[in-house]
């Protein structure tokens, strides 16, 4: 029993191969076309940006919680995929399905480019190092002698994408389903990702970076490439974000942008790729909430929508330490317990269960990618 | 008094921080599938020649041979896939991971497959992928730790640690196997285990050992070759009776015993 309580959400990557993930990615598939056909235009709008969030949210996990890194600057990455999106529709007539592989591709080589020097930082100096970068990121879209192509303050207009072959959608629903499946995706492969050799070699670097190089992991390569995978998810959900929302402006991707996307890591659970849909939400709903939230008080109280967020915040992380995954996950393994007590016939089973180890891998197989 | 071409070969190799002399001339070499306890006070530098040894660092003169590869031009993570596996004097695993995931990791150079491979899950991917698990199990196996081979390594008593720390370094198949301090906190009737285990590794996967150990009966008994350090220096080399008998060795550890 305590080596189920004892599991951290942190301890990720036994492989898990055969169908252990099939019936959740079933499930969110059918919840997220049953919203598709269900919700407003509106709605999807912010579900859609919620999938797209959590795409990010995705790479910068891998980066964050599993090698162990820190990034305060993931959302010039972002903007990276958002302008380069819309500049390569606005003036190069690129389709917007086809920016997506390339916004990965070139966010990959920038990350990469930016890691490699970067990641001989430790610490407070890496997360300085990223911050830089965040804060630098407006500056350059916002510079004149870009304009011809960057539109310079006000930004940039892109055309949305349109429904193709006739098919029985409106715009908004097809949207959100093409989001929806980009954040399935690439939910899929950071899963292998974690569950694989190289994903073991993150996790272990962060664990002891000088006894996984003496396993034989390439230190400099495998987290310069993970800074990479980290700014590819970050770049694929910037160009998705620029078709949903159709317009690129610098103010977009202030340095708020990169930390709201630690907070929502944070909030959704560090080493947990399912609970970045948590985080996710929160990030997409949490300011919303607390504005309304806030009106309440009247206009006397203009700074307390980012106080209402703050308390909230605080809550959250008070009630779960280990973010929205970490809580999920103790509630599963209280009620597991509960059942274990409740149903006598299965005493049978329970010397197995002292001694530890078939329902600890049970958990744990469950925890990883969760 | 050796027969074959030395396994490892150290020559003339000093390593200082600033004005700390750890390793002063250090020379010594090991034949391939023999067991070389390294013995020395408290700070003599054993455990700064492990990681010489690791190129986890730079030493200021000398050279370090193995299986007729110079050691010095290497990368730390080109070390494993030579043939040299460690463990640790205070115990390197991945704390977050499980027992298994550590000794796979242990097992990382027998796979090539990168982040694409991975990210696809490719054929050849997999196919390591079930190679490496194979490996791992077997050795969980080997050392007994089936029951936890699911738990977070960090929540495990410090002698099991000890034990999954051997079973990763063995997970590569090495040449050469360094253990600093494999005895430490374990009783009487573990030390006794403990030698058997060292002298079956050694017999049943042809692997030199260089074992560091204060446990002088452990290192007299299971050693066919002795180096004892002080200071940074060797001040005796041969069997473990001839060490033994050495004055300057019974000086060391009396007046270490002295102070
Ligand atoms: N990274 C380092 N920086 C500075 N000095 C070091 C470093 N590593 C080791 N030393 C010094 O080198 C000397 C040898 O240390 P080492 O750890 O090799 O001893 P040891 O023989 O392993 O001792 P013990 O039996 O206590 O483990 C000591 O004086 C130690 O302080
Ligand atoms: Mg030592």
């Amino acid at each position: 029993m305590s080596a189920i309580a004892g599991i951290k959400p942190q301890a990720a990557s036994v492989p898990q191969r055969k169908f252990g993930r099939a019936p959740a990615f079933a499930a969110a598939l059918i919840a997220g076309i049953l919203l598709a056909f269900n919700a407003s235009g509106y709605h999807l709008f912010q579900y859609a940006q919620v999938l797209i969030y959590m795409i990010a949210l995705i790479g910068l996990n891998l980066l964050t919680g599993f090698n162990g890194s820190i990034s305060l600057g993931h959302g010039a990455f972002f903007a990276i995929g958002g302008y380069g999106a819309a500049i390569l529709m606005a003036h190069l007539g690129v389709a917007w399905w086809l920016t997506l592989p390339i916004m990965a591709f070139i966010c990959f080589g920038a990350g990469f480019g930016f890691g490699m020097p970067a990641l001989r930082l430790e610490g407070l100096y890496l997360a300085l190092a990223t911050f830089a970068l965040a804060i630098t990121m407006p500056g350059i879209l916002n510079y004149k002698h870009f304009d011809a192509y960057t539109g310079g303050t006000s930004g940039l207009q892109v055309d949305k994408p349109k429904v193709p072959l006739h098919l029985p959608l409106n715009q908004d629903q097809w949207l959100f389903l093409c989001c929806l499946a980009a954040a399935m995706l690439m939910l899929f492969i950071a899963q292998n990702l974690v569950a694989s050799r190289v994903g073991r070699a993150m996790v272990a670097l962060r664990d002891h970076p000088i006894a996984a190089q003496t396993m034989g992991v390439n230190s400099a390569m495998v987290k310069a490439t993970c800074f990479g995978v980290a700014a590819l998810y970050a770049g694929v959900a910037g160009a998705l974000d620029a078709a949903l929302v159709g317009f690129v402006a610098p103010d977009s991707y202030s340095v708020f942008l990169s930390l709201s996307l630690l907070v929502g890591m944070v909030v959704g659970g560090l080493g947990s790729l399912w609970g970045m849909l948590a985080g996710a939400i929160f990030i997409e709903f949490v300011p919303n909430l607390a504005d309304s939230f806030s009106d309440m008080f009247g206009e006397s109280a203009k700074a307390l929508p980012w106080a209402v967020y703050g308390v909230f915040l605080i809550a959250i992380l008070l009630l779960a330490p280990h973010g929205i995954a970490g809580a999920v996950q103790r509630v599963v393994a209280f009620v597991r317990g509960l059942m274990a007590k409740a149903s006598p016939n299965l005493t049978p089973e329970l010397p197995a269960i002292s001694a530890g180890n078939q329902p600890a891998e049970q958990n744990h197989r469950t925890t990883q990618g969760s | 008094m050796r027969e074959s071409a030395p396994l490892l070969d150290v020559v003339g190799v000093s390593m200082r921080f600033g004005g700390i002399v750890a390793l002063k001339d250090v020379s010594f070499s090991l034949a391939p599938e023999k067991i070389c306890g390294l013995i020395g006070p408290n700070g003599a530098g054993k455990t700064t020649l492990f990681n010489c040894l690791s190129r986890l660092y730079d030493v200021s003169e000398g050279s370090i041979t193995f299986a007729g590869t110079s050691l010095l031009g290497l990368h730390r993570h080109d070390i494993a896939r030579l043939g040299i596996a460690r463990t640790f004097q205070n115990v390197a695993l991945f704390n977050e991971m499980s027992v298994l995931e550590n000794v796979m990791v242990g097992a990382h150079g027998l796979g090539r497959a990168g982040f694409v491979a991975a990210a696809l899950r490719r054929r050849a991917e997999r196919d390591e992928e079930k190679l490496i698990l194979a490996r791992a199990e077997s050795l969980i196996e080997e050392f007994g730790l089936n029951a936890i081979a699911h738990r977070a390594v960090g929540q495990l008593p410090f002698g099991t640690r000890k034990r999954v720390e051997m079973a990763r370094a063995l997970a590569m198949n090495p040449r050469l196997l360094l253990l600093d301090e494999p005895a430490a906190g374990l009783n009487h009737e573990e030390v006794e285990g403990l030698i058997a285990e060292i002298r079956a590794i050694r017999d049943r996967r042809k692997v030199a050992v260089l074992l560091v150990e204060h446990h002088m009966n452990l290192v007299m008994r299971v050693s066919d070759q002795v180096v004892a350090l002080n200071f940074g220096r060797v001040i005796a080399d041969g069997t473990p009776a001839h060490v033994q008998a050495d004055a300057q060795v019974l000086k060391a550890y009396l007046g270490d015993e002295a102070a």
